[in-house]
């Protein structure tokens, strides 16, 4: 093994930790003899599943007082790098706290980073990363040419997690340097905006919405195919800003990526940005009713038509039959 | 209320999308020879401080951009959107610049124009690594709060609905900030005629890295401290049968999801 130690931010998922976690301490132990965790909260009650997945340390920040993460984690990180203690590597997830946290780290630190990387290996002098570009028509490998650790921040479902049979991670406290103005964001309340069913992004069966359902109304189409089929419903980003449903809902790149059995696009025209996030389904239907749509590039399955057609059809066979 | 001064950073990008991009085979950086234009990411937060500087009761939008060959197509249509003024750097020393070292440029620029709120996109369209906003933060000693969805700004503090993976964060932030927003935060308005012709007419300060005080080596290909090894066509997924909907279309999906035995 090349490298010695990496470091994995353990994003969470309110009090658990959150599965690209997983995902990340997987890859790292691959690749490096020593894998320590950090994250933010209480650590106890993940200590277990954090070491079952290859951290021997879970070092954490502590209560972050209503602050937000990306400051405190950052600092504090920083602080033990400056204090002689870099790892060879830092793994970072690419959700809304991975970015926060890598994009101030790097600041602080004065190192870049590498972003949306869908794999990550040994190659000829030191790790090379991989990127999807283009909707993930053509891949791009990138290293850092530096001194330093490499921040590399990696998308969810790149790498399936692998429990090593670690016993529970050595918990301890990372102090936080005094933030001063970058800490000064207060978090008031949190709204949990999820359906009820499989979770978007572990769902084995997917079923999305986008623009030609027409109107907000529509929706409801999407979440009775998903809930028929006992799976989770999704959306395209352009339905999401429109309001018609929350963003939690949001498949592709600054979405969720799904790696369902069935992934089932209804009036999503299959943008670049939102194929990065589900093209990777083992099976993909599409219904739209435009013959050129890019969705129908990727699909095992296209139906040329209108959705406000065929869903009603397809729930009303589906109902039958159960 | 006090009058309110945002920088709104903006990014002019090569026309088309990631479908029509295409990169430099030498250096594997995106090709930006063509006209540049406004990033429509962008125009979410040209519209936003524009809204927060008509709530104030003053105060302006100053753009903040860097982009080679003193393009200002794209500040151009922001500007026509009504804001005030615009700072612009184009320096040859900055190509191949990564995204700290952007975040450096933007930092020190931004610097110049005072003001008590910067917005930001939550990421470019071309190169999307949505880690800018933060870093430039962390470059001037600000809080940030990215992946707004709801801004409104009382009595000097900023409260945003901030996107989490299972909804929303109600967060709350004394200013100066920096505030990443979602497209979709607010209807971004067309430029008007009028609006049109007034831009034509409104400053945009040129700068270089020197002007800004920086060091050329922080910056370009030499200060990016990360390289591209390669670019490799990815494996493409074959498309499948395509079938016109006759009235039947339905039972096709049927037997499909009977086939891979999902029912
Ligand atoms: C930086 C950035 C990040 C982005 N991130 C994401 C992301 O994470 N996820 C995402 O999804 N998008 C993302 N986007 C947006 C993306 O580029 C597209 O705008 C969006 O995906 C389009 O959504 P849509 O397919 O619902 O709408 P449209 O592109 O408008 O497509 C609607 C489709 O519906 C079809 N249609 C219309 N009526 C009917 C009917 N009656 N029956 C059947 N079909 C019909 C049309 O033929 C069309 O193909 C991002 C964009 C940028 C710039
Ligand atoms: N060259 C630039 N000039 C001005 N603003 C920029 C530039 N690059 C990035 N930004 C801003 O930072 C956001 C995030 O960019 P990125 O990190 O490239 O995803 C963009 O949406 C812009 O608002």
């Amino acid at each position: 093994m090349a490298l010695n130690t990496i470091w994995v931010v353990a994003d969470r998922s309110g009090d658990k930790v959150a599965t690209v976690a997983f995902e990340l301490l997987t890859k790292a132990r691959q690749i490096a003899g020593t894998v320590e965790a950090i994250t933010w909260g209480d650590a106890s009650a993940i200590a277990a599943p954090v070491g079952a997945h290859g951290a021997t340390a879970l070092h954490t920040v502590g209560d972050l007082g209503g602050g937000l993460p990306g400051p405190a984690v950052a600092a504090a990180i920083a602080a033990k790098i400056s204090a002689g203690g870099a790892p060879d590597a830092i793994f970072i997830a690419q959700s809304y706290n991975g970015r926060d946290i890598a994009g101030r780290l790097s600041a602080r630190i004065d190192r870049p980073v590498l972003t949306n990387i869908v794999d990550i290996g040994e190659g000829d002098g030191g790790l090379v990363s991989e990127h999807a570009i283009f909707g993930g028509t053509e891949i791009l490998n990138a290293r850092f040419t530096s001194g330093g650790p490499g921040i590399y921040v990696i998308r969810a479902k790149s790498f399936a997690a692998e429990e090593s049979g670690g016993g529970p991670a050595a918990v301890d406290i990372w102090e936080v340097p005094d933030l001063g103005a970058v800490g000064a964001a207060r978090v008031l309340a949190s709204h949990v905006e999820e359906t009820s069913g499989p979770k978007l992004d572990e769902a084995a069966i997917v079923v999305s919405g986008g623009r030609g359902l027409g109107e907000a109304a529509g929706y409801k189409l999407i979440e009775d195919l998903a809930k028929l089929l006992k799976g989770a419903p999704g959306a395209s980003r352009a339905i999401v800003d429109a309001g018609w449903v929350p963003y939690s809902h949001q498949v592709g790149q600054t979405g969720k990526t799904v790696k369902p059995t069935v992934y089932i696009a209804c009036g999503i025209s299959g943008a670049t940005q939102h194929m990065v996030g589900m093209k990777s389904a083992k099976n993909i239907i599409a219904i739209n009713k435009d013959q050129e749509a890019p969705i129908f590039s990727i699909a095992d399955l296209g139906v040329v038509g209108d959705v406000k057609k065929v869903l009603p059809q397809l729930i009303e066979a589906l109902q039958s039959r159960s | 209320m006090s009058a309110m001064n945002v920088v709104v950073c903006v990014k002019q990008i090569p026309e088309g999308d990631q479908a029509t991009y295409k990169l430099d085979p030498g250096t594997h950086t995106l090709v930006r020879d063509g006209k540049l234009i406004l990033d429509d990411s962008d125009s979410y937060g040209v519209e936003m401080g524009l809204q927060l500087a008509e709530q104030a009761g003053g105060g302006e939008v100053t753009l903040v951009s860097m982009a080679p060959n003193s393009e200002t197509s794209g500040l151009r249509t922001a500007l026509a959107m009504g804001a005030a003024k615009a700072i612009l750097v184009s320096d040859p020393a900055l190509a191949g610049t990564d995204a700290l070292g952007t975040a450096k440029v933007l930092a020190a620029a931004i610097k110049r124009a005072e003001p008590d709120l910067i917005l930001t996109a939550t990421e470019s369209s071309d190169g999307y690594t949505g880690t800018l906003p933060v870093q430039v933060a962390e470059l001037l000693g600000l809080p940030a709060v990215t992946f707004a969805k709801k801004v409104t700004v009382s009595e000097g503090k900023v409260s945003v609905e901030r996107q989490t993976e299972e909804g929303y964060d109600e967060v709350e932030v004394p200013l100066p900030a920096v505030i990443s927003v979602t497209a979709g935060v607010v209807e971004p308005r067309y430029p008007s005629f009028k609006g049109i012709m007034a831009a034509k007419g409104k400053p945009v300060d040129e700068v270089t890295v020197a002007d800004l005080g920086l060091d050329a080596g922080a910056v370009g290909f030499a200060g990016a401290g990360q390289e591209i090894t390669a670019v490799t066509p990815a494996e493409a997924r074959k498309a499948g049968e395509i079938v016109v909907d006759d009235g039947e279309g339905y039972q096709q999906i049927v037997a499909y999801l009977e086939r891979i035995k999902v029912i």
